[in-house]
């Protein structure tokens, strides 16, 4: 069994600041991680590993930077890792990305057959939940979004039960390999590196693929293959008043009571949303 | 880079053979027999912009046959649809990937609309990944507001980014149709008009199950899990940090219950495990939209706001005058939520009663 598991590395965003007067991304000494929700995929495909023996393989298209991460999935536990790296992918949105990255799972495919492909549900920093899909359907790989729970692998009848987040509850899929799964975030906890593989990443040599290694088409990759371009950017506007402040009357030089803030908040609420205590009063009326 | 005061697009020219696609379409989101709330309040949408561009708004239910999905379809128009596509064949009951793409991506090349939207929920995301990469065009995720650019009749896309920190507004070029997701609840529900009616396009795409690899083996309804419904709650009473131990949500929960609404939380408090998932509201939670949110001990961070900030009227108790939460709470009160809460609950308790007896 091959397993690709595609990471992206990105700013912590936790720790993003915007320039306050140019009101540009200040990237300087933000580090960089890997993506948190990858590591939920991450994590799922090593058990795999653990479970019924695999071959896992992290991929990841960025800048040479992005390389750290890639070592440390591979001090997670992965045995290969690929760094897509080209000038030539600079400015490509996520139809564009998820092109380029197909194209390198088609070439790790003509070493050994990929059977599963693990995306994060989404990137901190894109956010768009975009990549996984049109991997899978660029591949022609069933398409596993959301999944909180893989029940059961056979890889004798290639079959996979997993269990999938809908709206209105979880649904219960049973589907044949090759597929792509986007895990759920909060369904597993990361590991920690073993000694040995820490060693190894550190001297692994990087596979680092430029878009004619993987014999990706110009016209589809890069700005020139992205359908989307970013109009504008900008700060949120702050809204235009801060809170009124709800206050009590108070004996001389105390605070005023619990009670006394809360009886005005109440009335400060129901005197801003006069529908909302007829509805309130409606309700308590009818005993519910 | 600060915010131009005319909207103005980027230049471009559409190539000719794409001048066909016209109308705004919704992708109807149903699940056994009943919709989810997003899809009407982007007919609703669709609606504003499909005025502006002065075409047609279509919604597309897909299904198996059966009188609610019938009953679906009605509701379209009564939410603002002009022209309904009903797809129908027994395939479509349950929602899979591979059939719905097949069927969308057909119907979308045969109808040809300029603009297509869903929801941003696990089977809107989930969908539209996959037809913007048949269909190799432009989509923009969870956005927080449509528009059009009148200069080139393109679809103005605004999202958040890195985490909120920031906005950008997304263009799709000389491709179509433009394709959007939008959060559930961040646009308004449209009022109903029950005279409103429109043509029905019936769709048989003619499926075989046997063409499809993936089955449904079985759904477990959030109903039976005693899952929180905190999207569609009127009134939220949410939790922070600032309530100190995972014993005192009880106040909140206490609160919630006098005023007939569900609790809400701040993703510390998920993580610290005070709590499930399904309470957290936020930017990697629920987007939320009632008509009182009332957060105690939250300090309003960029990833909780763009969760709750459209809610009608937010009442935030913080300890810290300072608070960031109190830039953007209609009222502020600045005291201990420890004690507040309890007081708040006595008083609308009081207050609930007492008008109970009189009436
Ligand atoms: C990628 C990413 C995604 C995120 N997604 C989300 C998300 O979806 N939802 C979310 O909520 N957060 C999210 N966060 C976390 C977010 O950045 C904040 O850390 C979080 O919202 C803060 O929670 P808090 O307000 O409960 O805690 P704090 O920021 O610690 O605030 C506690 C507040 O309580 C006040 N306080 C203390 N004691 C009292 C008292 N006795 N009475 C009243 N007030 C008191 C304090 O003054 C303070 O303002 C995300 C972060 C990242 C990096
Ligand atoms: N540049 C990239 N390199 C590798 N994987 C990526 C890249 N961009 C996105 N992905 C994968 O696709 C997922 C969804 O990304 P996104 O569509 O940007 O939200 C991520 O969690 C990754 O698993």
């Amino acid at each position: 069994m091959h397993i690709v598991v595609c990471i992206k590395q990105v700013p912590d965003s936790a720790q993003i600041r915007i320039h306050p007067v140019t009101n540009t991304i200040m990237r300087q000494g933000v580090p960089a991680i890997i993506n948190p929700f990858d590591l939920f995929s991450l994590e799922e495909a090593l058990r795999i590993k653990d479970k019924v023996g695999a071959r896992v393989t992290v991929l990841t298209m960025g800048p040479p930077m992005a390389e750290t991460s890639l070592r440390k999935a591979l001090s997670l536990g992965a045995d290969d890792a690929v760094l897509l790296t080209d000038r030539k992918f600079a400015g490509s949105d996520t139809l564009a990305t998820s092109y380029a990255l197909t194209s390198a799972i088609k070439k790790l495919s003509e070493e050994e057959q990929v059977d599963l492909v693990f995306c994060g549900k989404q990137t901190v920093d894109g956010d768009t939940a975009q990549v996984g899909p049109g991997i899978a359907t660029r591949l022609g790989f069933q398409q596993l979004t959301y999944i909180t729970k893989i029940e059961s692998i056979d890889q004798g009848a290639r079959e996979i039960v997993v269990h999938r987040r809908s709206e209105g509850g979880v649904q219960v899929l049973k589907t044949a390999l090759p597929c792509m799964i986007t895990m759920l975030e909060g369904t597993n906890t990361i590991r920690f590196g073993k000694m040995d593989d820490m060693f190894r990443a550190a001297r692994y040599g990087l596979k680092t693929w430029s878009k004619d290694t993987t014999g990706a088409e110009e016209t589809k990759v890069g700005l020139k293959g992205s359908p989307t371009v970013v109009s504008k950017v900008f700060v949120p506007k702050p809204r235009a008043q801060k809170a009124t402040m709800v206050e009590a009357e108070a004996p001389t030089a105390e605070a005023p009571s619990a009670e006394a803030m809360a009886a005005a908040a109440v009335e400060a609420i129901l005197g801003a949303q006069p529908k909302l205590a007829d509805e309130l009063l409606a309700r308590a009326a009818a005993g519910l | 880079m600060s915010e131009p005061s005319k909207p103005q697009g980027r230049k471009f020219q559409l190539p000719e053979h794409l001048k066909e696609y016209k109308g705004i379409w919704v992708i109807v989101e149903q699940e056994r027999g009943s919709v989810h709330s997003v899809s009407w309040e982007l007919v609703g949408e669709a609606r504003k912009l499909a005025d502006k561009l002065g075409v047609e708004v279509g919604a597309v239910v897909l299904g198996a046959d059966s009188p609610e999905l019938n009953a679906i379809c009605g509701d379209a128009f009564t939410y603002g649809a002009d022209v309904v596509y009903k797809v129908t064949d027994p395939v479509l009951a349950d929602y899979r990937t591979d059939p719905y793409t097949r069927v969308m991506t057909d119907v979308v090349n045969t109808y040809k609309p300029e603009i297509v939207l869903l929801g941003a929920t696990t089977l809107g995301r989930d969908l539209a990944g996959a037809i913007a990469t048949t269909l190799a065009t432009g989509l923009t995720a969870d956005c927080t507001e449509l528009d059009i650019y009148m200069d080139n009749r393109s679809l103005a896309a605004t999202r958040p980014t890195f985490g909120g920190t920031l906005l950008c507004t997304i263009q799709t070029l000389a491709y179509r149709p433009q394709m959007a997701t939008v959060r559930p609840r961040v646009m308004s529900m449209p009022d109903r008009d029950d005279n409103r009616t429109g043509r029905v396009v019936e769709v048989f795409p003619a499926l075989r199950e046997d063409d499809v690899i993936t089955k449904v083996l079985s759904f477990i309804a959030d109903r039976e899990q005693n899952e929180a419904q905190l999207a569609f709650a009127d009134i939220i009473v949410a939790a922070g940090k600032g309530l100190g131990k995972p014993e005192n949500l009880k106040l909140v929960f206490d609160l919630a219950k006098v005023l007939g609404g569900e609790v809400g939380v701040t993703r510390p408090l998920v993580q610290a495990g005070w709590t499930g998932f399904d309470r957290q509201v936020g930017q990697t939670g629920k987007t939320v939209r009632p008509k009182l949110y009332i957060a105690a001990g939250i300090s309003g961070a960029i990833q909780h706001r763009v969760g709750m900030e459209k809610s009608d009227l937010i009442l935030a108790i913080n300890t810290d005058p300072n608070a960031p939460i109190f830039d953007f709470a209609h009222l502020g009160l600045v005291g201990d939520a420890l004690t507040i809460l309890p007081a708040l609950t006595d008083a609308f308790g009081k207050r609930l009663s007492v008008n109970r007896l009189a009436g």
